[in-house]
């Protein structure tokens, strides 16, 4: 048994104090800023799984010896939130809303076939690591019905067409071709 | 410091002499200590009510909805485990709709899980078996969801069942308010909510477990076992609780 | 430096003064709805154009909230001309500022006399559209923080919420509480330590009003906070808005930063002893923090489980303080209370609801959008006026209020007024006030069981009924939407509701039968068609297995 809080264990990469990490220093002054009080947690997570993108275990036990909150208690945290992802995200996230006004707009069939086309189901990455697909449950973009967030930026009145579009344009990875296809769509989109 | 409900503050007798009401439960005359739970006065004046969640010497849950009683003049149903007593409050704890309620809360957590009494090692000292007894639920009308959950016995003396466990979370109660170790928590949530410890580790390989044993003693079922133990062969001993608190008690003072 | 009047009011001439230099004001609407249809990129060309024809001297242009009518995004409104163009394209630029001394481009024009316009109220939204967001100058040239000032100099806590009962404001999160009772109580909480929580988690599917509120005037909700502080003796809150809100966020974490430098936020505002500080929390993604217990829980780093109640929070809340939780949209109509007294707002709405709602108009309608409306308004004016009825020549079918705690109202109760406790009557409730428009090609079964999938993945799973009973309905719903169904499925489904909405501890679960009740109560010859005909008229249900196998 070894004492858990004390050392957070420095073997992993990014907590290894031969080469620290800049992205830790966000998460330090998360917590400073809430003077290292347990209450933190989750804004301190929420900082984590920005700068690392996921909260990896050792950044949790990090967390958990500095905010001194039980290890079980950050991973049931970490779980209980869907916001909070334990494995790392693809290079590229497409997050489908399945809000009330999307899925009488039909959602659904798009991502039946979007899930077909990739071969994940939502919350999973692509083998290659290129695409994560996600859902959301409401983005308050029910005006624009069905939507859907392309690595952060808001669509709209999404088609099966559109979004079939762009994850192949992931996946084909050219970048230039990236930015020209996704300028086209915005300018159909918005007809 | 997470705060707890007021039910489980130290009155302050010095100060306000603590009220007695009077109150009837199941047409009744009993009384109470007005931070007195309506199941503490049930049970002082030997009336039954079914719990499950809740354990002497355990922080209350109001969870798993076993305890419910009607209050008059209110539509609503009340947890007695977390509604404390107030003055001519009338309390029924045994109507028919009660009853139905209770029977098919009941039926909900055994169809939640795999719960074979048949093959089970408390089969027989089981605190969910005994309440099918009591409330008279001889078999389950729902679909049994039966999802598929492993078995930890990573842990030198103790086994981990998660096909036995109703969620109750005593246990992680007892590791972080009594043991101190808070070993347990809950991952995820809704259907999906499960017992891990610490970064949902095999439980042998805890860092923080002290092997105390506790929340084998207070676990309902037999989801949480002496290892070494087989059918119908583990009886659990959660009566070292009260008088443990009580001791506690005393050393503060 | 403390903030005087003279200062605010100077703010306000200097403010209004330099936008009033300009002959011409473009407003380009800069809310989630419009940036997800790239305003940002029509203003940007918009003011390159204006450079290139050399009339920045006349003409400015400014990113203001929400204008309303998202469903022609992106929306630009040009003022003194008083005209609307929708689904403005950066290539329209050129076009647009070449137009302004002559005729408007009236391919793009959005008919002014539209009863999308003329028919609302806006009491909530009155800066919506109208204020830049993301200046404190521009809210306080529209009066802003003027309640406040009269709240803290010429009124005592109890006048403040004297006025606030008169009004008759109720909560706008959902129940309906009387916001004066609700203040009162932890007004009258003998603990030194107070708070003051903003609820922004808005997670009713369908539903984005406060989202747009907190975008398009965030120093609104910031002024209602700090009068409530005052009132009820508090003098910090949380605003607890939701992660999936990153443009509100940003807007948010501005206007507090804006408050606390001009002095509206912080220590002896506007020269009294009162003082005030808001934080900002983010959710996580989870319905139940809607959940006043649950949302304390989770302001305070733990899991968002409901606890029981009593103890309410307006006793023992934020780490065991009285806390008084207002909704977004609730906290937003304080001001104009303040501002214009009890007795005005008093004065519209139905008998028992008063003054306006918002309403988030989605689904099959052809003005998707928000709407701020009297309360009393008829369903009929809602859905077929204002929202422009329902597109592609479809029959209306049902509206869904509540999201997932609520129920659908179908077409006999279209010239129902709207207000609280009509809905409840229907079996739906006013919720925050999102609505979906459903068509004939909906089917109530699904519709019944999209919710229940959503109630049942949003449990926290603390209590048994809830966390089972929940999963059980959405099996047999399953089972149902698929051909699999029998009749007795809808006795079960029936007892179900019945048994989880009775014994589950939080609003969640008491809430969650909600859809399948009010579906099964307008709708149950669907459900009996599922089960006995394997056939869904909507045509939406797969229900192939079962009728290949009939066949």
């Amino acid at each position: 048994m070894t004492p858990a809080t004390a050392s957070p264990a420095l073997s992993s990469p990014s907590l290894s104090p031969a080469t620290p990490d800049k992205r830790l220093r966000i998460i330090d002054r998360t917590m400073r800023l809430h003077g290292y009080a347990s209450h933190a947690l989750i804004e301190t997570l929420h900082a984590v799984q920005e700068a690392f993108g996921y909260l990896e275990p050792d950044l949790m036990r990090y967390v958990a010896g500095r905010l001194k909150v039980p290890l079980s208690r950050v991973y049931a945290v970490a779980t209980f939130y869907h916001f909070f992802t334990l494995k790392p995200p693809g290079e590229h996230t497409c997050v489908l809303c399945k809000g009330t006004a999307c899925y009488i707009s039909g959602t659904a069939e798009i991502f039946r076939k979007v899930e077909e086309m990739l071969g994940i189901h939502a919350g999973e990455t692509t083998a290659d690591g290129k695409i994560s697909l996600m859902t959301a449950r409401c983005l308050g973009a029910c005006g624009l019905a069905p939507a859907g967030v392309f690595d952060g930026t808001v669509v709209g009145n999404l088609t099966l067409d559109t979004v079939v579009n762009k994850l192949q344009a992931w996946r084909s990875h050219d970048a230039d071709h990236r930015e020209s296809a996704g300028d086209r769509e915005n300018r159909n989109r918005c007809r | 410091m997470t705060p707890t409900a007021p039910i489980a503050q130290k009155p302050r007798t010095d100060v306000n002499p603590v009220r007695i009401y009077t109150l009837r439960i199941d047409g009744r005359d009993v009384s109470g200590r007005e931070d007195e739970t309506i199941l503490t006065v049930a049970r002082q004046n030997g009336i039954f009510i079914p719990t499950l969640c809740h354990l002497d010497g355990l922080a209350e849950r109001g969870a798993c909805r076993l305890c419910i009683v009607e209050i008059q003049g209110s539509p609503k149903l009340f947890a007695a485990c977390v509604t404390l007593v107030k003055q001519d409050m009338d309390v029924i704890t045994d109507s028919a709709r009660i009853r139905d309620y209770r029977r098919k809360i009941l039926e909900l957590i055994f169809s939640e899980r795999n719960h074979v009494c048949a093959v089970c090692v408390v089969n027989g000292n089981c605190e969910l078996q005994d309440l099918a007894v009591k409330l008279g639920m001889t078999h389950v009308r729902y679909d049994y969801l039966n999802p598929p959950q492993s078995v930890d016995a990573s842990h030198p003396r103790f086994s981990l069942d998660h096909n036995r466990c109703v969620l109750c979370l005593r246990c992680i109660r007892v590791c972080k308010d009594i043991e101190g170790a808070s070993t347990w928590d809950i991952s995820g949530r809704g259907i999906h909510a499960r017992i891990i410890s610490d970064l949902n580790q095999p439980w042998g390989e805890s860092e923080t477990c002290t092997g105390c044993g506790k929340c084998v003693q207070v676990c309902p079922t037999g989801a949480l076992s002496e290892k070494g133990k087989s059918v119908a062969e583990m009886t659990k001993r959660p009566q070292f609780l009260p008088y443990l608190q009580m001791m506690r008690k005393e050393a503060e003072i | 430096m403390t903030l005087t009047i003279e200062n605010l009011q100077e703010i306000a001439k200097t403010e209004t003064d330099a936008v009033e230099s300009y002959r011409y004001r473009i407003n380009v609407c800069m809310a989630a709805g419009c940036l997800s249809c790239r305003s940002d990129v029509v203003k940007a060309s918009l003011e390159e154009e204006i450079r290139r024809q050399g009339k920045e001297k006349a003409c400015l242009v400014r990113g203001v909230g929400c204008l309303g009518l998202c469903a022609v995004g992106p929306l630009i409104d040009i003022s003194p001309l008083n005209v609307t163009y929708q689904a403005v394209q950066p290539s329209d630029a050129p076009e647009i500022i070449g137009s302004l001394t002559g005729a408007p481009v009236s391919r793009l024009l959005l008919p002014a006399d539209q009863p999308f316009f003329s028919r609302q109220k806006k009491i909530v939204l009155e800066n919506c559209g109208i204020i830049e967001p993301e200046r404190i100058e521009s809210y306080i040239a529209a009066g802003g923080y003027e309640a406040l000032y009269q709240a803290l100099r010429q009124m005592s806590p109890r006048q403040v919420i004297d006025e606030v009962t008169a009004s008759g404001l109720r909560g706008r999160g959902g129940a309906g509480f009387p916001t004066g009772l609700k203040w009162t109580t932890v007004y009258k909480a003998r603990q030194a330590v107070k708070y003051v929580v903003c609820n922004a988690d808005e997670g009713d599917p369908g539903a984005f009003m406060d989202r747009s509120v907190l975008e398009s005037d965030p120093h609104r909700v910031i002024e209602g906070m700090a009068i409530a502080g005052y009132a009820v003796g508090a003098s910090r809150g949380y605003i607890y808005v939701r992660a999936e809100y990153p443009l509100a966020v940003e807007r948010l974490r501005r206007a507090i930063k804006q408050a606390k430098r001009l002095g509206v936020l912080g220590e002896n505002i506007f020269n009294t002893p009162f003082a005030f500080d808001i934080q900002l929390r983010l959710g996580a993604g989870a319905f139940v923090c809607g959940e006043e217990t649950a949302l304390i829980a989770s302001i305070e780093g733990r899991l968002g489980r409901p606890r029981p109640r009593p103890p309410f929070p307006a006793e023992f809340g934020l780490w065991g303080c009285p806390t008084l939780i207002n909704n977004v949209e609730t906290l937003a109509n304080i001001a104009p209370i303040v501002r214009r007294g009890g007795g005005w707002f008093a004065g519209i709405g139905t008998e028992k609801s008063k003054g306006t709602k918002v309403f988030a108009l989605a689904g099959k309608i052809n003005n998707t959008g928000l709407i701020e409306v009297p309360m009393g308004t008829t369903l009929r004016e809602i859905v077929f006026d204002i929202g422009g009825g329902i597109p592609a020549g479809r029959r209306f079918k049902a509206v869904q209020t509540g999201g997932p705690s609520g129920g659908c109202v179908p077409e006999q109760f279209l010239d129902m007024p709207v207000d609280y406790d009509s809905l409840r009557e229907v079996g739906a409730i006013m919720g925050s006030g999102g609505m979906i428009v459903m068509d004939d090609g909906a089917c109530m079964v699904d519709v019944a069981k999209f919710f229940m999938e959503f109630c049942m993945s949003e449990s926290c799973g603390k209590c048994a009924p809830c966390r089972v009973g929940t999963t059980q309905l959405f099996g047999i719903l399953e089972r149902i939407t698929a051909g699999d169904g029998s009749i007795e499925d809808i006795d079960t489904l029936k007892e179900l509701c019945d048994l989880v909405g009775a014994t589950s501890l939080c609003g969640l679960g008491q809430t969650a039968p909600n859809p399948v009740k009010s579906t099964l109560r307008y709708f149950e010859n669907e459900y009996t068609a599922h089960v006995r005909r394997h056939h869904c008229e909507a045509g939406v249900c797969a229900m192939g297995k079962a009728r290949e196998a009939t066949t």
